[in-house]
C-alpha cells in the first residue's frame, strides 16, 4: 500500500508542478468565458437593423408595419426594383395584389441576405396587419384590439409555472435551469473523460517507450504501477476540477462589475431577439449574471455537486483502466494508438450524442439505459439527475446505476491489470485486439 | 560460503515457447556469476522469475534458504534489466530516490544512500538536472547507483555494459567486484564472452530454454580443452613428423600442434628435445569461452523456432 501512495504522489506532483497544468487550469475558465460573453456581443453588433421599402400593390399596409431592432420600414412613392438600392433602401418588401384590396404574396428583395432576424421580424409584422385586418372585418374595435395587445403582451398574465407532484408534496419545477447544469456537467465529464483517460494512456506509453516499465516491475507489482498513476491522474483531475469551479465562480461573480453595463444589456438584448441561435450562450450568460427568470437557489447543489463527483470519478476509473490497458500494448508507433482507442472512445461519444436528447426527454428509454450501463451512464446520468432525484430519476435507477459503474470499473480495471502485466514488457510487437482479451481471460 | 540463491527445475512454458525448461543452478554469497546464451535463449525469462516478475509454472527459488517471496524480497535484489530507462522528464536526484523508495527505503534512507553514491560516482552535480539531459553513459551510471543502492544481497545485470565507454565500463567493473567482495552476490547476464571471462566465477550457458553448461570458468575451459599446445623453439629445421602430434599451424620455429590421443605433452617435448632443439616456448592453448559457446551452441538453429507446448 505504501508503495502505490509514493506512486501517486509521483505521478500527482510531476503533472501539478507541469507548466501546461498551470497553464491549462487558469486559461481555460477565462477562454470559456470570454467565448460565451464574446461571441454573445459579436453577435449583438452584428444585429444590424436594415431599412425595409415596403412596396405595397394593396394599399392595406401602408404605416402599420412596426419598425424593430432587425428591421426598419419605410413607404416611398416610385419604388422598384431598379431604384430601391440608390434610394438607401437594404432591401424591397413588394405585396402583390390583383385585386384591390386583397393581397396576394408578398416577396422580400435584397442584395445581401438580410438574415433570419429581419425575415422574422416582416413575417411578423404582415401577420399582425394581416390579423388585424380580419378582427376589423369581424367587427371588433380598434380600441378593443389595442387593448388585447397590450394585456396578452404581459407575460405574467397567467402566471405560468411547472410543478412535480408527488403525493401530496408540490415542487416547483425548473427546467430551463436543471437542462443546464444536466447538459454542462454532461459536457465537463465527456470532455475530462478524454483529457484524463488520455494522460493515463500517455503516462503508460512513456514507461513503456523508456524502457522503465521493467525496472519498475522488479520494485513493484504492475498492478500497483498501474493503480498508483490512475490515481495519481484522478488526484490530479479533481485539483483541476475545484480549481475550476472556484475560479469560474469568481469570474463571474467580478466579471458583471467590469464589464460595462450597457455590454450586458446587448447581450441580453441580442439574445432575445435572436431566434433559436445562441440558446446555450444564452443560457449560460443568464445563469452566470444570475439574473431574473430563474432561480439558482432551486436547485439542491450539494445533491449535484456530489453526484458530479461520483459520476466523474466513476467515469474516470472506469475508463482510466481502459486506456492504461491500450497504453501498454503500443510500441513507439503513435498510429497504433489510434485504432486501438476506437473501442474505447467510442462508448465515450455516444454517451455524448446521447446527451442532447437525455435533455429533451429525461425520462425516456434512451435515457433510461443510456444512464445505467456503466459505458455511458457518467454522462448520460448526470443529465438527469440535475432534474432532480426522485423526481426525474428514481432512487432505484440511480442505485443501480451507481452499482453498476462501481461493479464496472472494478472489472475494467481486473481486466486491463491482466493486459497491462503482459504489455508493457513486450517490445517490438503490437497486440491486436484479440490477443490483450487472451491475455486478460488466461490464468496467471 | 553460504549459498544465497537455489533455482530447482525452474519451468516457464509461453504459448509458443518453452521459454525455460528444468533449469537448477545454486549461487554462491559473493561470487559473480555469469548467465550466458544466445538470443532467445530465455535468459530473461529466468530472470524475470528470479525478480519476482514472473512467476514460475513450476520448480522452486530459494533465497537465503527460504522460499522465495516476491512482495517483501525486492529489497533483497536489485535488478538492470537489458531494457532499461528513466523517466525523461525527472530531475536526477528526485529520480535515484523515487526507485530507492519503492525499493522500501524510508526517504532519509534513501536520501543518505543517493548521496553517498553520487560523491562516489562523481555524480554530486547532476542532482538537480532532468535525466533527458544525462548522455546515455551518464544514464547508465545512473542506473546502476539506482540498481545496488539499496544495498541488495543480490544484484542481476543484464548487459551492463552495452552502450559504455571502456572508462565507465572499467568504473562500474571495479564496483561490481568491490560489491562482490563486500558479500553481495551478482547475476551477470550477457552474450559478451570476453566480459564473462574476465569478471565471473561460475557460469551456466543456457540455450534454448535448457541448462546446457554449469561450471567455474576453469573447469570448462578443462573440459572443453582440445589437447593444443603453442610450440616454440629456438631454432627452425627441425624434424616436424611424429605420431604423437600433427601441426595445425606453423610459422617458421613457432607452430600449433593437436596432440594425439594416447600420448602427452611430454612425448611431444621429447620428440623436439630427441632432436637436440632447445624449446623456448610450451604452452597449452585452452579455448575461450567465445569458442566453446559456439561450439555449443552452433548446429542449432541460430533463431529459436515457434512450437505449439502443451504443457
Amino acid at each position: 500500500m505504501n508503495k502505490i501512495f509514493i506512486i501517486i504522489k509521483r505521478e500527482y506532483l510531476t503533472r501539478v508542478r507541469n507548466k501546461t497544468f498551470l497553464l491549462s487550469t487558469f486559461l481555460l475558465p477565462i477562454v470559456m468565458l470570454l467565448f460565451i460573453f464574446g461571441s454573445a456581443y459579436l453577435g449583438a453588433k452584428s444585429l444590424k437593423q436594415y431599412s425595409v421599402a415596403v412596396k405595397d400593390e394593396s394599399g392595406l399596409y401602408k404605416n402599420k408595419m412596426d419598425s424593430s431592432a432587425s428591421a426598419a420600414f419605410a413607404y416611398p412613392d416610385d419604388i422598384s426594383l431598379g431604384n430601391y438600392k440608390s434610394k438607401g433602401y437594404d432591401g424591397l418588401l413588394v405585396i402583390y395584389s390583383h385585386n384591390k384590396a386583397v393581397p396576394d404574396s408578398a416577396r422580400l428583395y435584397s442584395e445581401k441576405d438580410l438574415g433570419l432576424g429581419t425575415d422574422g421580424a416582416v413575417k411578423k409584422q404582415l401577420q399582425k396587419v394581416n390579423e388585424e385586418k380580419l378582427l376589423l372585418e369581424k367587427g371588433v374595435s380598434r380600441g378593443i384590439i389595442d387593448s388585447i395587445r397590450k394585456e396578452s403582451a404581459n407575460e405574467e398574465l397567467l402566471n405560468f409555472r411547472s410543478y412535480k407532484v408527488k403525493g401530496t408534496e408540490l415542487k416547483e419545477g425548473n427546467k430551463k435551469l436543471s437542462s443546464i447544469i444536466g447538459f454542462i456537467s454532461g459536457i465537463i465529464i465527456y470532455i475530462t473523460l478524454f483529457i484524463y483517460g488520455a494522460s493515463v494512456m500517455r503516462g503508460v506509453m512513456e514507461e513503456k517507450m523508456n524502457r522503465i516499465a521493467e525496472v519498475m516491475v522488479s520494485s513493484v507489482k504492475p498492478f500497483q504501477l498501474m493503480l498508483g498513476k490512475i490515481i495519481g491522474i484522478a488526484a490530479v483531475g479533481l485539483t483541476q476540477l475545484l480549481l475550476w469551479i472556484t475560479l469560474i465562480m469568481i469570474l463571474s461573480s467580478v466579471l458583471p462589475l467590469i464589464l460595462p453595463a450597457d455590454t450586458l444589456q446587448n447581450v441580453q438584448q441580442a439574445n432575445q431577439s435572436m431566434p433559436g441561435a445562441m440558446q446555450q450562450g444564452r443560457d449560460m450568460t443568464t445563469l452566470i449574471q444570475g439574473s431574473t427568470g430563474i432561480d439558482i437557489s432551486s436547485v439542491n447543489w450539494f445533491a449535484i455537486i456530489s453526484m458530479f463527483l461520483f459520476y466523474f470519478l466513476g467515469g474516470y476509473l472506469f475508463y482510466a483502466a481502459l486506456f492504461a490497458a491500450v497504453g501498454s500494448v503500443i510500441n513507439e508507433d503513435p498510429q497504433e494508438a489510434q485504432s486501438l482507442m476506437l473501442p474505447i472512445t467510442m462508448p465515450i461519444i455516444f454517451g455524448f450524442i446521447m446527451l442532447s436528447s437525455t435533455i429533451e426527454n429525461p425520462s425516456g428509454p434512451l435515457a433510461f439505459w443510456g444512464s445505467i450501463i456503466p459505458f455511458t451512464s457518467p454522462i448520460v446520468m448526470m443529465a438527469r439527475v440535475a432534474g432532480g432525484v426522485p423526481e426525474s430519476v428514481p432512487y432505484w435507477q440511480l442505485a443501480l446505476s451507481m452499482l453498476l459503474l462501481i461493479g464496472g470499473f472494478l472489472f475494467t480495471t481486473w481486466l486491463s491489470a491482466k493486459i497491462y502485466r503482459t504489455g508493457i514488457l513486450m517490445y517490438g510487437k503490437k497486440a491486436s485486439w484479440k490477443e490483450m482479451l487472451k491475455w486478460a481471460f488466461r490464468k496467471a | 560460503m553460504s549459498t544465497i540463491l537455489e533455482v530447482q527445475n525452474l519451468k516457464k512454458y509461453f504459448a509458443s515457447q518453452k521459454a525455460v525448461d528444468d533449469i537448477s543452478f545454486t549461487l554462491e554469497q559473493g561470487s559473480i556469476f555469469g548467465l550466458l546464451g544466445p538470443n532467445g535463449a530465455g535468459k530473461t525469462t529466468l530472470i524475470r522469475m528470479i525478480t519476482g516478475i514472473f512467476y514460475p509454472d513450476a520448480g522452486n527459488i530459494l533465497l537465503n534458504g527460504k522460499k522465495f517471496d516476491p512482495v517483501n524480497d525486492v529489497i533483497e535484489i536489485g535488478y538492470m534489466p537489458e531494457e532499461r530507462g528513466l523517466y525523461k522528464k525527472m530531475k536526477v536526484g528526485e529520480q535515484a530516490m523515487y526507485l530507492a523508495q519503492l525499493k522500501g527505503l524510508s526517504k532519509q534512507d534513501a536520501f543518505t544512500k543517493v548521496k553517498e553514491w553520487f560523491e562516489k560516482f562523481e555524480m554530486g552535480s547532476w542532482w538537480n538536472k532532468k535525466v533527458e539531459d544525462l548522455s546515455k553513459g551518464m544514464g547508465q551510471k545512473l542506473q546502476f547507483v539506482t540498481t545496488v543502492l539499496h544495498e541488495p544481497k543480490l544484484v542481476i545485470l543484464d548487459e551492463p555494459f552495452s552502450g559504455l565507454d571502456p572508462v565507465n565500463s572499467n568504473l562500474i567493473k571495479d564496483e561490481i567486484y568491490a560489491l562482490a567482495q563486500k558479500g553481495t552476490s551478482i547475476i551477470f547476464s550477457t552474450h559478451r564472452m570476453e566480459q564473462v571471462e574476465e569478471i565471473c566465477d561460475h557460469i551456466i550457458l543456457v540455450n534454448k530454454g535448457r541448462k546446457i553448461l554449469d561450471g567455474t570458468v576453469k573447469e570448462i575451459k578443462q573440459q572443453f580443452k582440445e589437447n593444443i599446445f603453442n610450440v616454440a623453439l629456438n631454432e627452425d629445421h627441425a624434424q616436424y613428423e611424429h605420431p604423437s602430434f600433427h601441426i595445425v599451424h606453423r610459422d617458421g620455429n613457432e607452430m600449433v600442434v593437436k596432440i594425439h590421443e594416447g600420448y602427452t605433452s611430454n612425448d611431444v617435448l621429447k620428440h623436439f628435445m630427441n632432436q637436440g632443439k632447445q624449446i623456448a616456448a610450451f604452452n597449452e592453448i585452452l579455448p575461450s569461452l567465445n569458442e566453446i559457446f559456439i561450439h555449443l551452441v552452433e548446429g542449432t538453429p541460430t533463431a529459436r523456432q515457434f512450437e505449439t507446448i502443451t504443457a
